[in-house]
């Protein structure tokens, strides 16, 4: 590859990359808050209510997210488009991004949930007490006592979970969806040269040296008490 | 009127009975002091006493607000309504025995939540409050601290504080002295001491006799989930009349 190549490359593999970094942070936004509600209802005293939820983490954690991937595509999207059109007329196609952002939310929020889980557990029954007896009410005492805590307890398992996210999004390329990867494998064919795999690599670090940084960040800010 | 009215109090964790009918009540400004062996039911008796636990069967109240009484029927306790609870709850307070401040707060802020997030108060009517309280237990100038930085003594002082700042009308103490060095129990107890001076009605778990016979105007001797024996402090902890009480005693003195 000539150098006016590698640079046409890098500059479309920024276009590229932007795909990627969208399905990053979505799948966080979603997944984030749709994790610690999972874990708060698989903590659930009322026993079919856990159970369900055990059933969905050991679904979620226990097969391939390339296979949910498909699964969600061309079973999924499909099955919910028609229910639209058959039940309100409205005519909706999800995009392959869409899908795709869609399962790694269900993906991922199942393992977060297991880790906020962790999390919470480990918080002694203490604290609990000491905020019921104060007059907390159970909202107050999750949000003010036990979760800033449970955040500075999971900040280690997490920071591995978003770096593992940021690699997963190359899996989204089996429904279809450019992003780095996918595009980087079709360059190599077309230069035949692994340049451009390279190249992709290179991004993917960029990616987490940015995220471990914030985590070390966090965990410095946060580490105040111990 | 009693600050806190207790009968007939039963419990059990499934099979196990741990309070066997356990009868009392507390004036204002009286200190009590409950002593008894190990397992023998006083910290149940406590989390019972702050809604911790639930009883199985008797009757509760602080004051005029019935916390659980029998329901004729079925001989079992049934509890008011949240609401009640929640004012029953600002009544009274509770020492532990591991301190359980909140560890992401600093002592100022674990001692200004309640009062401001609880009884509504002004993040600046709190914190002067605070300072004083901190000033009364000898820490004003650790406001600024997180409670990792504090000795454990240090840390209890603090965790009093902070049950006090809800103006509660009785105190309850689980073995305040229990989780510190020997060398460290001195400034708790004169904490304590100095509450009991300023009529703070309280009720104490303790294993510090002398203590117990100093500070307190009654003691209970508890063992096996029931009241054995109570009293003048003097006269159940150096002329005990039961056999259980004396026994537990010379143990003690022995050690
Ligand atoms: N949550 C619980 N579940 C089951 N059993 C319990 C529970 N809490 C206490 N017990 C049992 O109840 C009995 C009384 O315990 P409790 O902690 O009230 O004793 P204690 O008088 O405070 O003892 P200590 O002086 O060691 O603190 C013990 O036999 C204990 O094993
Ligand atoms: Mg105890």
């Amino acid at each position: 590859m000539t150098w006016d190549k590698i640079l046409n490359f890098t500059l479309q593999l920024t276009s590229n990359a932007l795909t990627t970094l969208q399905l990053f942070f979505m799948t966080l936004l979603f997944a984030l808050p749709l994790g610690l509600l999972t874990a708060v209802i698989r903590m659930s005293r009322i026993r079919p209510v856990s159970y369900i939820m055990r059933g969905y983490l050991l679904v979620m954690r226990g097969t391939p997210l390339m296979l949910q991937l498909i699964f969600f595509m061309y079973g999924v999207k499909p099955a919910i488009e028609n229910l639209l059109f058959n039940a309100f007329g409205a005519s909706v196609t999800f995009s392959r991004l869409q899908v795709a952002i869609f399962s790694f939310t269900l993906n991922y929020a199942a393992y977060f949930a297991e880790i906020y889980r962790g999390g919470i557990e480990s918080i002694p029954a203490g604290q609990r007490e000491a905020a019921n007896v104060l007059g907390f009410s159970k909202k107050q005492t999750f949000f003010r006592i036990i979760l800033p805590q449970v955040v500075r307890k999971i900040l280690p398992p997490m920071g591995n979970e978003f770096m593992t996210l940021v690699k997963d999004t190359a899996l989204a390329r089996i429904i279809g969806v450019v992003e780095i990867t996918s595009y980087a494998e079709k360059m190599q064919a077309f230069y035949v040269s692994v340049l451009p795999v390279v190249i992709a690599g290179i991004f993917y670090l960029l990616m987490n040296a940015v995220v471990s940084r914030c985590f070390a960040a966090a965990e410095k800010r946060l580490g105040y008490y111990s | 009127m009693k600050v806190l009215q207790a009968t007939d109090i039963q419990k059990s964790f499934g099979k196990n009975p741990v309070l066997r009918g356990i009868s009392f009540d507390i004036s204002q400004g009286e200190v009590l002091s409950i002593i008894g062996p190990s397992g023998s039911g006083k910290s149940t008796l406590l989390r019972c006493l702050t809604l911790l636990e639930r009883i199985d069967s008797g009757y509760i109240a602080y004051e005029d607000l019935v916390m659980a009484k029998n329901d004729a029927a079925s001989g079992k306790a049934v509890y008011s309504p949240a609401p009640v609870l929640q004012q029953i709850r600002r009544k009274f307070g509770l020492v532990f025995q591991n301190f359980n401040l909140f560890p992401h707060f600093s002592v100022l802020r674990n001692i200004t939540e309640a009062p401001i997030h609880v009884a509504g108060k002004s993040r600046d009517e709190a914190e002067k409050e605070a300072m004083a309280l901190l000033d009364k237990v000898g820490l004003a100038e650790k406001a600024n601290a997180y409670p990792c930085e504090l000795s454990g003594g240090q840390q209890q002082r603090v965790a009093i504080a902070r049950a006090l700042a809800m103006h509660p009308d009785i105190l309850f103490f689980d073995e305040p002295t229990s989780a510190l060095d020997p060398e460290l129990t001195g400034e708790i107890l004169k904490v304590i001491r100095n509450l009991a001076e300023e009529k703070m009605t309280m009720i104490i778990v303790t294993h510090e006799m002398a203590f117990a016979r100093d500070v307190s105007d009654r003691v209970i001797f508890m063992d096996e989930g029931v009241i054995v024996e109570q009293g003048d402090p003097k006269q159940v902890i150096e002329n005990p009349q039961s056999e259980r009480t004396k026994a537990f005693l010379s143990r003690f003195s022995q050690r």
